[in-house]
């Protein structure tokens, strides 16, 4: 752990947004987490990508659970709202959020064992449901906090730091994701963030579920040569399908594609995501492709990275149980009560 | 300045272009070559054809070895792995010790005060600079711009006043002083001129066992320490304590005794000369009225120091003082001192372009002296041959396209200023009547003697020179550092040896790790203001010349102030072989310095960093490439030397490690 307070002095030539900020304004506390964790990188490349599109913090809400990746909303936009809850329970609080105000952006920040272990039914009814929310579980496959037991995650052949083997296969979120109905589903790798950043802004801009599992290598009890999710065997087994590109609503496409290599996806603001085709039976409009992509990769021993799905017209939770469009807390009096008269004449059908 | 492609190795500037991977492994060395000069203009102009040169060099290898290339026609030069054991690396990192002449280790002395330890601070300097109390006090400071605070839009810190704490506080050092050994090596050598360069090379080479005799024309040495520098700027007995420390050391000093003839000299039996004489003729002003108005025109540096002696104790009541250096600004706040109401000062230039010190046109203006812009002197007006006022020319500064400057009369009416004296500061000359034309000695340009810059030796391979002497008015600080080197090549001279032959500096690297998050040095970074050094009262001050105007840091100040210090000498040494590449410094790092990207050309790599590396007179530092291809770059510009990355290394790749950097004394 860091002792000293990261200083604010930056680089003179840093750049600034269009809300006029930098960087350095969208950073938290500085991390209590060890030294390497991949959890950094990703709380990172939130920071870059809520940056690049000008979000305002006070308009991001940050959810967690419990564990080293539930800690991780401390430490970056120190400026937004928070909510901290009890073990695996991130989804239903995120999912009541919704409901009170569906305005803000929810980030939901989780683990693999908060997700796939006690939290798996919540996660489960987030994904069938839809909230309007970007789901980040950060995936190291071990406890970290309880020094380094097996999770849920973690692969059928990969042994522990101190030699053990796991006994148990490993729950695949995205597949499962997929299957629940959720519209946006993509996997990333916490030392990529050419990859991770316009996934994060791509599902910023995206209306409903969406699911970002993200290998984040645990430097201190799961990075050893007998792992599958440390930063070397990621980087051997990645397999990319494809190499997204962000592009804001009236912004230019400037990336080049021969025919047939890219696919655009456009949100429902009108943004496009546009992916360049790594591989050629991938197709993440379709839902059987993507799980078929899922299982073959499994099968060779293959880490597979970037957007397995997406379903950019899907209805989200507010859709489907035909919400107003105000927010439930911002409505008054007048709107929640239908008055006297009416009450009365209710009141009389009744007798 | 641009300094791509060039690095400095044994005060020599090089070039060095890397080889592809493929050829390198086949040629087993990147490309360089010495450009043969330590001047950097000089090397910027040569480099590029030499990269050419080299571009060609590189394509035939790599065809006679018919390596696979990805385009045979496309060359490419990377940027290279940077040699940091090569001790100018991470010396120009500590952008204050480079920029000082003397390369004296600034933030080593800084951290001194900041754990109260003056003596040994005031030990670091005087080893390096020879005259701490002095040099704190009027050095001209060019460590200062050079601070890496003024590139994060901060002021620098005040190394120099910090300087001054470590005289004023420190305890005995007596003991510390080394002697004239009781058996000297018989060799003799002459010192001429009483001032900071002979003095340096007298405290180096008595050292050594040499015996040094100071010819020195006034009753003290000290030179323009003690002629042209005012005693409310530089006290009396700050001067003598520190002059008299060398005299101490068992310099035979001859005063009073003025060289006249060199060819006498060298009929004595010296080993070898040393002629540290400084500029010492005050440029006069020849314009109509000069002669008739003489009595009451002086010459700014003669005036000064008979002031120095008590021969001047008055001025008239209107004074004007011609020029804008540093020397102007000594006569206009003497001038009030001795008496004159109203003091101006009249420069050709326009403000922008005075050659004083920034703090010291600040002095005079605190003291209300009016500076007066483009102003050129046109008459001296008399009345019954007596001086009654000057009159100007009003002017402007036009550049034309090579930005050189004429100075272009507006066409106002002439300016009067009434005035009962004048003292004219617009500049100093050497002055080598004494050294006969015959005796081995060139003279160039400007009837300058000729002397290797390197070496100091002149063309008599007996005689050295250094200090203003050598090459024109500069500051105490080069006359320091010049002393050191000639020392070295006098000891040489008198040894036998190859005076090209120069020793390396000394240097030490040494790890800061003192558990997982502790340093030995303090690394959070202090976020206070530049402090201002408090001032004496000006109805006191102002009354008497002997009054020093700065009063000095106190403790706390001085504390809050050193650790305002950066420790830039505290580098940031990274490891390839133990580098993850998580990111984590990356993430961390305060000012976004570090980089994993692929190398490049060097332009091209500037431009690809998180943000671009523009300030190219900052080198990078480049790893070797990692196991994803990439490389770690590392923009050294405006690295805050916190210590960050190495905190958040899971791996040790980066750690935090003190490089003390010696410059070679004749001594070492």
């Amino acid at each position: 752990m860091t002792y000293i307070v990261k200083p604010k002095n930056h680089h003179p030539n840093l750049e600034r947004n269009e809300l006029g900020l930098t960087r350095r304004d969208y950073e938290g506390a500085i991390s209590t987490l060890c030294a390497g964790c991949g959890h950094d990188s990703i709380s990172a490349a939130i920071i870059d990508a809520c940056f690049q599109l000008s979000i305002p913090s006070y308009q991001v809400a940050k959810l967690s659970g419990i564990g080293c990746s539930s800690k991780a909303p401390a430490y970056f936009l120190n400026q937004s709202h928070g909510f901290n809850s009890v073990h695996g329970r991130m989804p239903s609080i995120a999912t009541g959020a919704n409901v009170a105000n569906h305005e803000l952006l929810y980030l939901g920040v989780s683990g693999d064992g908060d997700s796939a272990s006690i939290g798996i039914g919540q996660f489960i009814h987030a994904a069938r449901r839809q909230p309007n929310m970007i789901y980040i579980v950060e995936n190291n496959g071990t406890y970290g906090l309880t020094k380094g037991q097996f999770s849920a995650t973690n692969d059928l052949e990969s042994k522990s730091k101190y030699g053990e083997d796991n006994l148990f296969p490993a729950i695949d979120l995205c597949g499962m994701a997929i299957q629940l109905g959720a519209s946006f589903v993509a996997r990333g790798f916490s030392g990529d963030k050419d990859q991770l950043v316009p996934l994060l802004k791509a599902a910023i801009n995206h209306k409903g579920f969406c699911l970002l599992d993200i290998i984040s290598p645990c430097v201190t009890f799961n990075n050893h040569n007998t792992s599958t999710k440390s930063y070397d065997h990621i980087r051997e087994h990645n397999e990319s399908v494809s190499r997204p590109d962000f592009v804001p609503l009236g912004k230019e496409i400037t990336a080049e594609y021969s025919e047939g290599e890219n696919i655009d996806v456009a949100l429902h603001d009108g943004s496009i995501l546009s992916l360049e085709k790594l591989s050629d039976d991938y197709n993440p409009l379709d839902k059987k492709s993507a799980l078929e992509n899922l299982i073959k990769s499994e099968k060779e021993g293959k880490v597979t990275t970037g957007l397995l799905y997406i379903d950019p017209n899907a209805k989200d939770l507010k859709e489907t149980i035909n919400m107003t469009d105000k927010p439930l807390n911002k409505l008054e009096d007048g709107d929640l009560c239908p008055g006297n008269k009416y009450i009365s004449s209710l009141n009389d059908k009744l007798r | 300045m641009d300094t791509r492609y060039l690095f400095k190795r044994h005060n020599t500037w090089w070039v060095k272009v890397a080889v592809p991977k493929d050829a390198r492994d086949a040629l087993g060395f990147d490309l360089r070559q010495s450009l043969k000069t330590h001047d950097l203009a000089k090397a910027q102009e040569k480099r590029w054809e030499i990269v050419e040169l080299f571009r060609d060099q590189i394509k035939n290898a790599q065809n006679e070895l018919s390596l696979p290339l990805a385009n045979k026609d496309s060359v490419q030069t990377f940027m290279p792995v940077t040699d940091t054991s090569n001790p100018q690396y991470y010396h120009k990192v500590v952008d204050c010790q480079y920029a000082c002449p003397a390369h004296t280790p600034v933030p080593e002395y800084i951290r001194q005060i900041s754990q109260g330890n003056y003596t040994d601070a005031y030990m670091i300097n005087w080893e390096s600079n020879v005259f701490p109390g002095i040099l704190g006090r009027t050095c001209d400071r060019p460590c200062e711009p050079a601070c890496r605070r003024t590139r994060t839009h901060e002021k620098a810190v005040a190394i120099c006043r910090l300087k001054r704490v470590t005289y004023d506080y420190k305890g005995n050092i007596e003991d510390r002083i080394p002697k004239l050994p009781e058996k000297t090596n018989g060799k003799r050598i002459a010192l001429i001129g009483g001032g900071p360069a002979s003095l340096t090379v007298a405290r180096d080479l008595i050292v050594m066992g040499y015996e040094c005799v100071l010819f020195e024309k006034d009753p003290f040495a000290g030179g323009l320490m003690r002629t042209n520098i005012p005693s409310f700027r530089l006290p009396e007995e700050v001067l003598n304590e520190e002059v008299d420390r060398i005299i101490n050391m068992g310099l035979e000093t001859r005063f009073n005794s003025e060289i006249t003839s060199m060819k006498e000299l060298l009929k004595e039996d010296f080993d070898a000369i040393f002629v540290g004489t400084g500029a010492p003729r005050g440029r006069d002003l020849n314009i109509e009225g000069r002669e008739e108005a003489k009595k009451n025109i002086h010459i700014g540096i003669d005036w000064l120091t008979s002031i120095a002696f008590e021969h001047t104790k008055s001025i008239g009541k209107k004074v004007v003082v011609l020029g804008g250096g540093n020397t102007a600004m000594d006569c206009c706040r003497s001038s009030l001192r001795l008496g004159a109401e109203d003091v101006k000062v009249a420069v050709r230039s326009p403000f922008s372009q005075m050659k004083a010190s920034e703090w010291e046109i600040e002095d005079a203006m605190n003291e209300h002296i009016p500076i007066f812009e483009n102003h050129v002197p046109k008459r001296f007006i008399t009345n019954e041959n007596k001086l009654a006022g000057i009159e100007f020319e009003k002017v402007e500064a036009v550049f034309d396209e090579n930005g050189k400057r004429s100075l272009v009369p507006t066409g106002e009416d002439p300016v009067i200023f009434e005035c009962d004296d004048i003292c004219i500061a617009i500049g100093q000359d050497n002055a080598f009547e004494w050294i006969e034309k015959d005796i081995g000695i060139e003279f160039g340009e400007w009837d300058m003697p000729i002397v290797d810059k390197v070496t100091f030796q002149s063309t008599n391979p007996k005689i050295f020179f250094g200090g203003d002497a050598a090459w024109g008015p500069e500051n105490i600080i080069w006359a320091a550092a010049h002393g050191h080197q000639a020392a070295i090549s006098i000891h040489k001279f008198c040894s036998g040896e190859d005076l090209f032959d120069r020793p390396m500096p000394g240097t030490n690297l040494v790890t800061q790790k003192m558990g997982i998050h502790e340093w030995s040095y303090d690394n959070d970074i202090s976020q206070a203001k530049r402090n201002l050094v408090p001032h004496a009262d000006q109805s006191i001050s102002l009354k008497n010349l002997k009054v020093e105007v700065e009063l000095g840091f106190d403790e706390q100040l001085a504390f809050e102030e050193a650790q305002r210090c950066l420790n830039c000498d505290v580098q940031t040494v990274f490891a390839e072989d133990l580098c993850i590449e998580c990111d984590a410094c990356v993430d961390i790092c305060p000012t976004d310095c570090i980089n994993f990207v692929n190398n490049a050309p060097e332009e091209d790599l500037r431009n690809s960093l998180r943000i671009p590396a523009l300030n190219l007179d900052q080198p990078l530092l480049v790893s070797e490439d990692l196991p994803t291809k990439r490389a770690m770059i590392k923009d050294e510009d405006v690295c805050l030397h916190c210590g960050l990355c190495a905190e958040r290394c899971p791996t040790g790749a980066w750690d935090m490690q003190t490089f003390l950097y010696e410059e070679a004394k004749v001594y070492s």
